[in-house]
């Protein structure tokens, strides 16, 4: 009996299978289900400074790629990152995702929760597994918005010892930041942005040089 | 399992070579784009600053290749071997095999050139662009049809255990792939998603490869040993056990994430649980072999299959301690899981699937193989690389978690592990270096109808040459 097509096929692959999401996915997604989920729009109502800040500094390039720096034109910006982040998988050399074990805390700042993932900018969510590089779920006040263009643009110009490729295609043709370029650093200087500032522990740790 | 001469006619030799072939130019692609990326680690890519050559989708690429270029077309003409021969009737059409073999290298390449094209999705092990998720799955799904037909046909018989690993890891499949690519994708954002990707990861593995894996083993081993499996209730014990524990692990790909607490424990326990139903396969296996080990020595295949479940014993063993929360505090994140992920699925299910390429080739060119002096370099070379590969690995892993538990400057974690990354590097040398002694004798064995230099001349043994 149990050694026929139709048992296997029902009892091991059918209910096992949905034993399992009900005890490892669908009772877990009623807790976090209940966190409404954002919109990047709830999310982030108003441009960040360094989005002003890069209209300011390539003004050229800014404009042919944004026009105005209005929010419309941020929240553009940051999904275009996230689908670029996605895209040269970033997200398999950097986690999004504070644990609040081995110091991560005092490294990074503060230790992520559920609520901080239940919006639109985590559809598909950005956790991460593998860190080849730091965490960057609090990257907003680690460096200067010069450094990650000059980073973006060739990692070893900051930091000799990096193993990060750099993102040529990230600038146009005068070696401003384009549209992704503004993006990324809009992105990465907005992660964490909504905790608190942990600059100063991590200053005493002589992580932060910016 | 069927005579010679029957088996000759239902099982359709062309889709076996096809899918064989099309597995190793895959095998190639994930070596070299692995071998690159592991080149960027050490500041030596040879391509930087292009955009479509970015080390970032390479990565992609190496992985996505890895699972559904080399893993399932190698299964794949595994399972259009046995199938018919252990249900004694043909699959559903031979013309449909063919077809879905050409539809399939067709979703791997347009997803390989997607994700260099930037159109990656963010689920790991799904970064297939999100457009051909849905033909994938149909893809698949026709694949599961033509190999299921003649395994459900004979619905009223009690199936051999190669074929419930088969029927339940074809039901896996298309409801894994189901939920891993739609679901994070479309409908469950943050660490909801994230639990879900975690199913999917884990289970891509657990219910697809293994259980295939597994299968082809419950059958060769009998086959080249010329003895039944050694108990049967282990092999239902076996059994049973994956398909009960397996699929509620997923969650341990994401511990002390914001996920609640009882559902970490939960992925925690059933992780260690399956140790002991893997550890009953594998004593299974060995007590199969005992009396019989000398031809480990004479037998090709045999060597493959059993290094692989040394293997197997290895990662299984290796879950169990570094799913614990206290090896997570330093492993996660790092190249132990790196090493562990290579250690599986290239020392575990790629060896199996190399001893079965050792099998099938000579039998579907109608020829003996060309050198065994080659057969034993290939082998040796891969296991030299891998066992390289994954102890430095692992020693990088542990050197980083612990530089950044210890709030070491980052840099510092990687100049300390420059040393293992090269070590990689020197590893994926001599693997790929072994693999081209591997196609060499290949393709000397379809050019050269003569045996060169067999000592043990027992090379096709159980079936007669295949009619080419
Ligand atoms: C091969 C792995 C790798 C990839 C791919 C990668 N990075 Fe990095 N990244 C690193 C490493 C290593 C560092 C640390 C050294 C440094 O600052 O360059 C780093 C540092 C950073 C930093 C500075 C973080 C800090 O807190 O100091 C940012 C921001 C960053 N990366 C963003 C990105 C983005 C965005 C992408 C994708 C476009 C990306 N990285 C792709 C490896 C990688
Ligand atoms: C020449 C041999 C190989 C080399 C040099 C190589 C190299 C690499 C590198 C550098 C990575 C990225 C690790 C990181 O993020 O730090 C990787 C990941 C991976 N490789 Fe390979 N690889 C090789 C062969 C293979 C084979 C044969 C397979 C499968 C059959 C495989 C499966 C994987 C998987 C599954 C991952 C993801 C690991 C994870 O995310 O934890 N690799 N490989």
């Amino acid at each position: 009996m149990h050694e026929r097509f139709t048992t296997v096929a029902l009892v091991a692959g059918v209910g096992c299978f949905a034993l399992a999401w009900c005890l490892e996915a669908w009772l877990p997604l009623t807790h976090i289900g209940r966190i409404p989920v954002k919109t990047l729009e709830e999310l982030a109502p108003e441009p960040t400074e360094t989005f002003l800040e890069l209209a300011e500094l390539y003004p050229k390039s800014f404009k042919r790629a944004y026009g105005e720096p209005t929010a419309d034109a941020f929240h553009d910006s940051l999904r275009h990152a996230r689908d670029t982040y996605i895209a040269e998988g970033c997200w398999h050399c950097h986690s999004q995702f504070v644990r609040p074990v081995s110091n991560e805390d005092i490294r990074f700042g503060a230790v992520s929760t559920a609520a901080e993932y239940q919006n639109e900018m985590q559809l598909p969510q950005l956790l991460g597994t593998r860190r080849v590089g730091p965490d960057l779920s609090r990257s907003w006040n680690k460096h200067s918005t010069d450094w990650h263009v000059a980073h973006f643009f060739e990692p070893s110009w900051v930091v000799p010892t990096t193993v990060m490729p750099n993102y040529r295609w990230f600038f146009d043709e005068n070696d401003e930041p384009n549209r992704t370029g503004i993006a990324m650093v809009t992105y990465v200087m907005w992660l964490g942005s909504w905790t608190e500032d942990w600059g100063d522990e991590i200053d005493e740790a002589g992580e932060n040089d910016s | 399992m069927s005579t010679v001469g029957a088996s000759q006619k239902i099982v359709d030799y062309t889709v076996v070579r096809a899918h064989l072939t099309a597995g190793l130019f895959f095998f190639v692609v994930v070596l070299f784009t692995g071998l690159l990326y592991g080149l960027q680690l050490q500041q030596l890519y040879p391509f930087p600053g292009i955009e479509i050559l970015s080390p970032g989708r390479l990565r992609m690429v190496h992985t996505n290749a890895a699972a559904y270029g080399f893993l399932v077309n190698l299964f794949a003409a595994c399972l259009y071997w046995i199938i018919p021969r252990l249900t004694g009737s043909p699959t559903l059409s031979v013309t449909f095999g063919r077809v879905i073999f050409w539809a399939w290298q067709l979703i791997v390449l347009s997803a390989a050139v997607g994700i260099l094209l930037g159109e990656a999705q963010a689920v790991e092990w799904g970064e297939t662009p999100t457009w051909i998720d849905p033909v994938a799955l149909f893809g698949a799904a026709l694949l599961i049809i033509n190999l299921t037909v003649p395994i459900a046909r004979r619905r009223d018989r009690n199936m051999y255990v190669t074929l419930w690993y088969y029927s339940a890891g074809f039901v896996w499949l298309a409801l894994v792939y189901a939920m891993g690519n739609f679901l994070p994708q479309y409908v469950l954002p943050g660490v909801g998603g994230a639990a879900v990707v975690g199913l999917y990861i884990h289970d891509l593995v657990g219910l697809f490869v293994t259980p295939m894996g597994w299968g082809l083993m419950y059958y060769m081993v009998p086959v080249i040993l010329k003895k039944p499996i050694w108990s049967h209730t282990l092999s239902l014990v076996g059994f049973w056990g994956l398909a009960f524990f397996y699929p509620l692990q997923g969650i341990h790909h994401f511990l002390f994430s914001p996920i609640p607490m009882y559902a970490q424990y939960g992925a925690i326990i059933s992780t260690i649980a399956i140790e002991i139903v893997v550890f009953t396969v594998i004593v299974n296996f060995f007590m199969t072999l005992r009396g019989s080990a000398d031809m480990l020595r004479t037998n090709m295949s045999l060597r493959w299959f059993y290094a692989g479940m040394v293997m197997y014993f290895t990662t299984c063993f290796q879950c169990a301690f570094h799913t614990t929360l206290t090896f997570q505090k330093v492993i996660h994140f790092t190249d132990w899981v790196v090493a562990h992920a290579h250690l599986v699925m290239f020392g575990v299910f790629g060896f199996w699937l190399l001893g079965a390429v050792d099998y099938l080739w000579p039998r579907l060119a109608g020829n003996a193989w060309y050198s065994w002096r080659l057969r034993a370099w290939h082998f040796w070379g891969t296991v030299l690389g891998l066992v390289l590969m994954f102890g430095s690995l692992t020693i990088a892993g542990l050197v980083q978690g612990n530089l950044w538990a210890a709030l070491a400057p980052w840099e510092q974690s990687l100049i300390g592990s420059t040393p293992f990354w090269t070590a990689r590097t020197v590893s994926g040398v001599m693997i790929i270096g072994s693999q081209f002694l591997l196609f060499y004798n290949m393709w000397m064995t379809t050019r050269r109808p003569t045996l060169v230099e067999e000592p043990h001349a027992v090379l096709v043994d159980d079936a007669a040459p295949a009619p080419v």
